[in-house]
């Protein structure tokens, strides 16, 4: 993983000392919170409904122990002993004082982590595969080029003041574990017909009140290219992008009434001014940022531990049959560690299982963590003779949950319960449905559903794209759930189809196991998954178990 | 034809621990809505949010919030309002834990 150059280290201090002076200047009254706010956001800190709250970037979902370690330290010293992983490979802090942050941005700057560009109308933190550098399914390890494109946009002068946020994914896999349809902009490291390694690139999508799917904008950009081609890409949206309404103003509202074709043109003739400045340095640097992605030395080992464990213990062939991915070594296992236990709220760990996390990742896992934008924890690389340590010491940490990918690995955001800008809240739902749903024991038997849940039209909570997507609203003054149907996060992406009328807060528990037997009848088999039924059917069927009522009256 | 002016308290956060305050007949911020003005006037309220606003070194963000006369004071009258005098639902966390704190030091 990236280490930290001189360069780097000198710029962050730097950066942190600056926003030590401008939180002195505020409490001091020299700047009002008119001029703070946006040196605030800028340096990721919100104010949100009860307190502060501290976004902490986790570029691309990569951690190593010692940063995991700095994460529980935070939360432990300057929080109330937890934090919040994001849809956005971020972690919030709920509860940090204003006196108290420039000492957690320079505890995470010994690490080599900070808050830059995690909120504000700048390119937000890079998100990637959390699979990345362990998948067996990918063309190379998308990383390097998340850390280009991280260099290349922190604190870049042309985009510390856009129109509104910018945010960017990058993946290499076959499958699109990264949601790069729903980006502002996504590579896709993708190979020619001549066999050369190049970037696909998809602009445009984005979620929120007007949900759209990202378009192909250069189906293949050479390697030197890159860099150039996205800067080209966000100055266009930069200058033309609509300004007069915060609720256009993203670059989906742009190419949608641009058109693509003509967005493409102007993006190239920019591209033609932009792209002889570049010298060739930013190629050299990736050469030099490749390096520090190196494989980690897997080793060739027996796995018969594993294999008497998975005969003879029902928990961990359970733990294993969910929670596993191939890896693309032999011998090797990715371990996707649930932060999703029945009935707590989903993507919060506390400092003791942060600690636990980054002390198994030591031991087992060349000490490397992820964090994906489902809100749990990977650890890419585990020998499989390991799983049983491993296994046993998530116990320990009560982290292990076996339900990865079922209906309680549910994303949520914050909502009511925290963020400003909701309007219902999303956790308790989210902790009422896993709970029912485990009291039911029904969940291996529904097998692959995502429920995803946001407390506002912003979607944090990824709604339009969960096989089943819950929006809280605010309707005269209750709280109130709307569904959508058939959302898809992958390169299939699809927005949901809205269900009909929302459901007060006590109803929309009740409605989603309503919805979810009711696919249990409708399917064909255990194979065929919530989202192929509801393709082969339609909304219509599902409905009918949603509105069991307006059936009955209009029978 | 303008919407009728229903009663207001003053609300904001408190610039360095960032949590809920109300302002008070006295141009002080307390912690605890049943302690802040209760504002009937739709004039006053907004001389008194200018007054309130004018603390810059004290609060962020302050506004009129919707409340009702309740038997103890000031009572919300929008969910927002009611977890912002709470705190949130997924842990003991907020002004319910400080409330009690302060109950069990009283007592």
């Amino acid at each position: 993983m990236y280490h930290y150059n001189d360069f780097d280290k000198a710029f962050l201090a730097e950066r942190n000392r600056q926003f030590r002076a401008q939180v002195e200047r505020r409490i001091a009254g020299n700047l009002t919170e008119d001029e703070f706010k946006p040196l605030r956001l800028m340096n990721g800190l919100y104010l949100q409904l009860h307190a502060y709250m501290l976004r902490v970037a986790i570029p691309y979902g990569t951690l190593s122990s010692a940063q995991m370690d700095t994460l529980a330290l935070l939360a432990e010293k300057w929080d109330k002993g937890y934090g919040h992983f994001t849809t956005r490979q971020n972690i919030q802090y709920n509860w940090p004082k204003l006196t108290n942050v420039p000492d957690m941005l320079d505890a995470l700057g010994e690490v080599g982590m900070h808050a830059i560009q995690t909120s504000g109308n700048t390119i937000r933190n890079v998100t990637a595969d959390h699979f990345a550098g362990a998948a067996a399914d990918e063309l190379e390890d998308p990383r390097p080029v998340a850390e280009l494109i991280r260099q290349w946009s922190t604190d870049h002068p042309e985009f510390q003041f856009m129109g509104r946020k910018f945010k960017i994914a990058v993946s290499a896999g076959d499958q699109d574990r990264a949601v790069l349809k729903a980006h502002d902009l996504a590579v896709r490291i993708v190979q020619n017909g001549k066999g050369e390694i190049g970037y696909q690139i998809i602009v445009g999508g984005g979620l929120g009140r007007t949900p759209m799917i990202g378009k192909v904008l250069n189906d293949f950009l050479p390697r030197e290219d890159l860099l150039p081609y996205i800067e080209s890409t966000v100055s266009v949206w930069n200058q033309i992008g609509r300004r007069d309404n915060k609720y256009k103003a993203r670059i989906k509202i742009t190419v949608h009434e641009t058109g693509l074709e003509e967005f493409r043109a102007k993006v190239e003739e920019r591209y033609a001014t932009v792209r002889p400045t570049f010298s060739g340095v930013d190629q050299d640097l990736f050469e030099d940022i490749k390096a520090h992605f190196a494989p980690p030395a897997f080793r060739n080992a027996p796995t018969v531990e594993f294999d008497s464990a998975y005969d003879a213990n029902p928990l961990f062939r359970s733990w294993v049959d969910t929670n596993l991915t191939t890896h693309r070594a032999p011998g090797y296992a990715i371990v996707t560690v649930s932060i999703k236990k029945h009935g707590e709220t989903p993507g919060d760990a506390t400092a003791d299982q942060m600690r636990a996390l980054a002390e198994i990742a030591r031991q087992y896992g060349h000490d490397e963590l992820r964090i994906s934008h489902e809100q749990n924890v990977i650890l890419p690389h585990v020998h499989k003779s390991d799983l049983p340590a491993v296994y046993a010491a998530l116990r320990e940490a009560d982290l292990h949950t076996a339900n990865i990918g079922l209906v309680s690995d549910i994303i949520a955001c914050p909502g009511m319960d925290y963020c400003a800008l909701a309007t219902a809240r999303s956790i308790p739902v989210a902790q009422q449905i896993a709970t029912r749903f485990d009291e039911l024991k029904l969940e291996h038997d529904i097998g692959h559903l995502q429920i995803k849940i946001s407390g506002c039209i912003n979607a944090c909570g990824h709604h339009h794209v969960g096989h089943i997507g819950i929006l809280g609203l605010d309707r005269a003054g209750v709280e109130n759930y709307q569904i959508t149907l058939g959302g898809d996060a992958t390169w299939d992406a699809e927005i949901g189809q809205r269900a009909g009328p929302g459901f007060a807060y006590d109803e929309i528990v009740p409605a989603i196991e309503r919805l979810v037997k009711g696919y249990l009848e409708l399917r064909e088999g255990p194979e065929e998954t919530f989202l192929q039924a509801y393709r082969r059917l339609g909304l219509a069927p599902f409905k009918a178990h949603l509105y069991p009522e307006t059936q009955a009256n209009a029978a | 034809m303008p919407r009728a002016f229903t009663p207001k308290v003053i609300t904001a956060n408190a610039l360095i621990e960032g949590d809920v305050i109300y302002f008070t007949k006295d141009d002080t911020w307390t912690r605890d809505l049943a302690c802040a003005e209760y504002l009937t006037d739709e004039a006053h309220a907004q001389v008194r949010l200018l007054e309130a606003s004018q603390q810059v070194d004290l609060v962020v963000g302050a506004y009129l919030a919707d409340a009702a006369e309740g038997e103890n004071g000031p009572e919300p009258t929008h969910f927002r309002e009611e977890f912002r005098r709470t705190g949130p639902s997924n842990y003991f966390h907020g002004k319910q834990a400080e409330t009690q704190q302060q109950d069990g030091q009283a007592a």
